[in-house]
């Protein structure tokens, strides 16, 4: 099949980018996006021209480095993929794609289709853990945890910390992200004594780094690769009034 | 040069207790005094580094990624082997000891394995601690299951997510220590080459890989905790990223490289679809439970699997194995579905042998498969575009782990002073061979349990004087690695990075994977050294130094992996038997069998660089087995 890619390149985080066209000829329908890709760049590498920069590693859906707004939507429009995931039988012949970076102010973009995510690192550090040093649990059976609260936790647990929620939402806010580290933690038994002093710091830093706030419009739902729930942010806003009341 | 292992003596069991009491312990006061490096954020990077934190040391943590969370024990799925005997089925630090050693097909240190048995226990309860979801049983405890083969249910795992889980447990564990100011993290830094001073390891110098800004890092001691090398066959399930630069760095730096043709070699794979593949995807070999392996029995017969009646199949691993059938170890399913191949009888293009769930759904139902397998299933349809419960699955092996890498003693010290290897990095505890949710263990071993007291022991026994970047060393091992930029980036050569990252590849799969000979290994380090001149004569490098810039990055890789490439085919060379996934031609039983030969080879090869042209020096570490009893595997 041949396709036409636009694609957004931009030099460094303080330049001016600009979408240029290419055309990706002869892809196999089986190819993943981002072998797609590679395609493209071998040849502008062969032409002694820089090829297009994005993020990928592991190329199994699981590490979060891989990005790209695909025609507007985060990771493409396969439901539950991500892009690393998505193949090309997905789109039609003769197709023009356009590939954008995560757009968000706390996402200043690195190069061309890579952005900076450290923000999220941030979120994290300011409380997203269990204070245990090395050594310090106890047996691992000594306190039984009810299935069902084990399982949800996994399923926030879940998360590959990639962004598409921030791209997806109208207000780049990270909320569906902190909330869901919130979420499994505060599932856990382990994770109760500092259950509140967490929320408000990870909230504080979350609005620290510019992330804009939740307005319920779930397009963070519908964009995660891994289906993280919006009742996550549920929990988060009850621990954090419960937070603020209680002057935590 | 002497490989001292400074294995404690005494009864087994006390070895590790003993030790710990006879190593030096630093000050709590003094620890903020010391400086140490830790390259890699993955499973033994992550918990070495929040572990040192914790303990009051400065640390210094690199990772080539944009976060630490995204290092590839991410992608392990099955889960971790632990000796906790939670279900009351005869396991114990003993036998899970013992599955190791012989499992690593007798090629591992009985010490240092015993050791992980033992704080394989310890993980558990740490990892609990920190909150990772493992799965539980109704009545809220943790379940196991078995796992590759073992016939007691030791694996603790979280869904098929078991190695992502973990690593956000150290994950979290080192961003509080970030955020306690004691690890100083550096994302999307690459480390280019280790320096030392008095011959000692005290620092390393990275590139920064967004603006391309070399550094030069001073430290009291230096970690590599920098993952394995199969991407040297380009096609591999590592990440793409994944490469051998800094441990070759550090090779080239006097570390002596330990077995490094030992490469696991793993089963159900994605078979290659195309020249664009980039890299092959693992299929859980839990599918070997209930999927029938078989090819069609005449060379050239290209019907559709499911118009080949029975009895123009061979179920090959049934006929060979017929104790063991579809569940024979990796090595053994791995290098019989080459041997079909090879005979032509291989399918969808010739590099691939069906995995039917036929049988199974009709003794089972489709519901019990799709219960077991249904992500599975899922993720190979996405993948293929073909649907597993009507056609058969096309599997093929794929490189997936690398049990060599650089020596390490009793202590995780290489034998240089002061640089330490941890992980999949080094080369200590799996033999030749490892088994299934052994890596996540050994990786959290040897960060959380092991290096934070053998460290402090190098730290306050090795009293070195305090170095700063200023330092001679420092000065001349920046040099080197800016003249390597300069020289990759001013070659104006015509052939993509990529091109000969995949020529690579081909030449070591075809003579340095599954199968081995005298004849193709003498082959491989002609055409590899052939290979890696036109590369420095002919590869294209686009771009500047001072930005960010992948093809620079991948160059510096390739190039590694172009010397790294023929340092394993010269180690399978001298190892001329067959042991554990390797299989040498000239080496094999009456039957066709792998035959190992414990009394030429029952050690450790560890290679010493020599400099550029001068073939590297192969130095022995006697194995020494008192407590496992040697013998050779059999599946019939």
């Amino acid at each position: 099949m041949n396709i036409t890619l636009k694609v957004w390149r931009q030099d460094g985080p303080n330049s001016a980018g600009r979408l240029e066209t290419y055309d990706a000829k002869d892809i196999s329908e089986h190819m993943s996006f981002l072998e797609m890709i590679d395609v493209v760049n071998e040849q502008l590498e062969a032409a002694g021209t820089d090829p297009i920069a994005f993020d990928h590693d592991c190329r199994e859906g699981i590490c979060g480095m891989c990005s790209l707004q695909i025609n507007g939507t985060p990771h493409g429009p396969e439901r539950g993929t991500t892009t690393c995931q998505l193949h090309m039988r997905t789109f039609k012949d003769g197709e023009t794609i356009t590939i954008e970076p995560w757009r968000a102010t706390a996402f200043p973009v690195v190069k061309d289709l890579v952005v900076d995510r450290t923000s999220f690192d941030r979120i994290i550090e300011a409380g997203g853990y269990i204070s245990v040093n090395t050594g310090g649990p106890q047996d691992a059976n000594a306190i039984p945890i009810n299935k069902g609260d084990a399982d949800e936790a996994f399923e926030y647990a879940a998360c590959i910390g990639c962004g598409a929620c921030v791209a997806a939402c109208k207000n780049a806010s990270a909320s569906l992200f902190t909330a869901a580290k919130l979420s499994h933690l505060a599932l856990l038994p382990q994770g109760q004594a500092e259950r509140y002093e967490r929320t408000s710091s990870m909230v504080a830093q979350m609005d620290l780094e510019g992330f804009g706030s939740c307005t319920n419009q779930y397009e963070c739902e519908a964009a995660c690769p891994k289906g993280i729930s919006v009742q996550s942010i549920a929990h988060m806003n009850r621990d954090y009034i419960k937070a603020s009341l209680t002057g935590r | 040069m002497i490989l001292d292992s400074k294995e404690p003596k005494g009864p087994i069991e006390e070895r590790w207790d003993k030790h710990r009491f006879d190593m030096k312990l630093v000050n709590p006061a003094n620890k903020r005094k010391f400086k140490v490096i830790v390259v890699g954020s993955g499973l033994a990077g992550a918990s070495a580094a929040a572990t040192l934190g914790e303990l009051g040391y400065n640390v210094s943590c690199f990772a080539y990624q944009d976060s630490p969370r995204r290092a590839h024990s991410i992608a392990a799925q099955g889960g971790i082997n632990s000796a906790k005997n939670y279900p009351n089925d005869g396991d114990s630090v003993f036998r899970l000891f013992y599955d190791t050693v012989k499992g690593g097909d007798y090629r591992s240190r009985e010490s240092n394995v015993y050791r992980l048995s033992q704080v394989s226990v310890n993980i558990i309860d740490q990892a609990v601690g920190q909150g990772v979801p493992f799965a539980r049983e109704y009545g809220g405890l943790l379940t196991n299951r078995s796992f590759g083969g073992a016939q007691v249910s030791r694996t603790f795992y979280a869904r098929g997510q078991t190695g992502q889980q973990l690593l956000l447990g150290a994950y979290q564990a080192l961003a509080r220590q970030i955020h306690a100011g004691k690890v100083e993290m550096h994302n999307r830094t690459e480390m280019l080459d280790l320096v030392l001073v008095n011959g000692h390891a005290r620092g390393i110098i990275t590139r920064n890989l967004v603006d391309g800004t070399i550094t030069r890092h001073a430290a009291d001691a230096v970690i590599l905790a920098t993952g394995g090398y199969s991407n040297v066959f380009y096609l591999s399930t590592n990440a793409m990223g994944c490469n051998v630069t800094a441990a070759f760095r550090a090779y080239k730096k006097g570390a002596t490289f330990a077995n490094p043709c030992y490469t696991q070699i793993h089963p159900t794979c994605i078979p290659v679809k195309g020249d664009y593949q980039s890299k092959l995807t693992l299929m859980s070999e839990s599918l070997r439970n209930d999927g029938r392996v078989w090819v069609p029995k005449k060379v050239g017969d290209h019907r559709p699997p499911n118009s080949i009646p029975d009895e123009e199949r061979d179920y090959y691993l049934e006929r060979r194995y017929p104790s063991f059938g579809n569940l024979v170890p990796r090595d053994v399913a791995s290098r019989n579905a080459k041997i079909v191949c090879d005979e032509g009888r291989g399918v969808g293009g010739g590099q691939a042998v069906y995995l039917d769930f036929r049988d199974a759904i009709a003794r089972d139902g489709k519901d019990a498969v799709e219960a077991k397998y249904g992500n599975l299933f899922h993720m190979y349809h996405k993948i293929t575009d073909e649907d597993p419960y009507s056609t058969p699955m096309r599997i093929y092996p794929a490189p997936h782990y690398t049990m060599g890498g650089l020596w390490v003693d009793y202590n995780l010290m290489s034998n240089v002073p002061g640089l330490h290897v941890l992980g999949e990095a080094n080369f200590s505890d799996h033999g030749s061979n490892r088994l299934g949710a052994s890596a996540l263990m050994q990786g959290l071993a040897d960060g959380y349990f092991v290096i934070p007291y053998t460290l402090g022991n190098y730290l306050a026994t090795a009293k070195q004087e305090k170095v700063t970047t200023d330092h001679p060393e420092f000065v001349a091992a920046e040099a080197e690695v800016q003249g390597r930029i300069d020289k990759l980036l001013s070659n104006n050569g015509t052939a993509t990075v990529d091109s000969y990252h995949r020529r690579l590849g081909r030449i070591m799969w075809e003579y340095c994977g599954m199968s081995r000979s005298d004849e193709g290994l003498r082959k491989a380090i002609v055409e590899i050294s052939e290979l890696r001149a036109e590369f420095w004569d002919n590869v294209s490098v686009t771009g500047s130094k001072g930005t960010f810039n992948s093809v620079l990055e991948r160059a510096g890789r390739v190039a590694d992996f172009l010397e790294l490439g023929e340092l394993m085919c010269r180690d399978a060379l001298e190892r001329a038997e067959s042991c554990g996934g390797h299989f040498r031609e000239e080496s094999q039983t009456a039957e066709g069998e792998a035959l190992r030969i414990d009394e030429q080879y029952s050690h450790v090869a560890a290679w010493e660089y020599q400099g550029e042209g001068t073939d590297p020096v192969r130095h022995t570490e006697d194995l020494e087995f008192e407590y496992v009893k040697l013998t050779q595997r059999s599946y019939k």
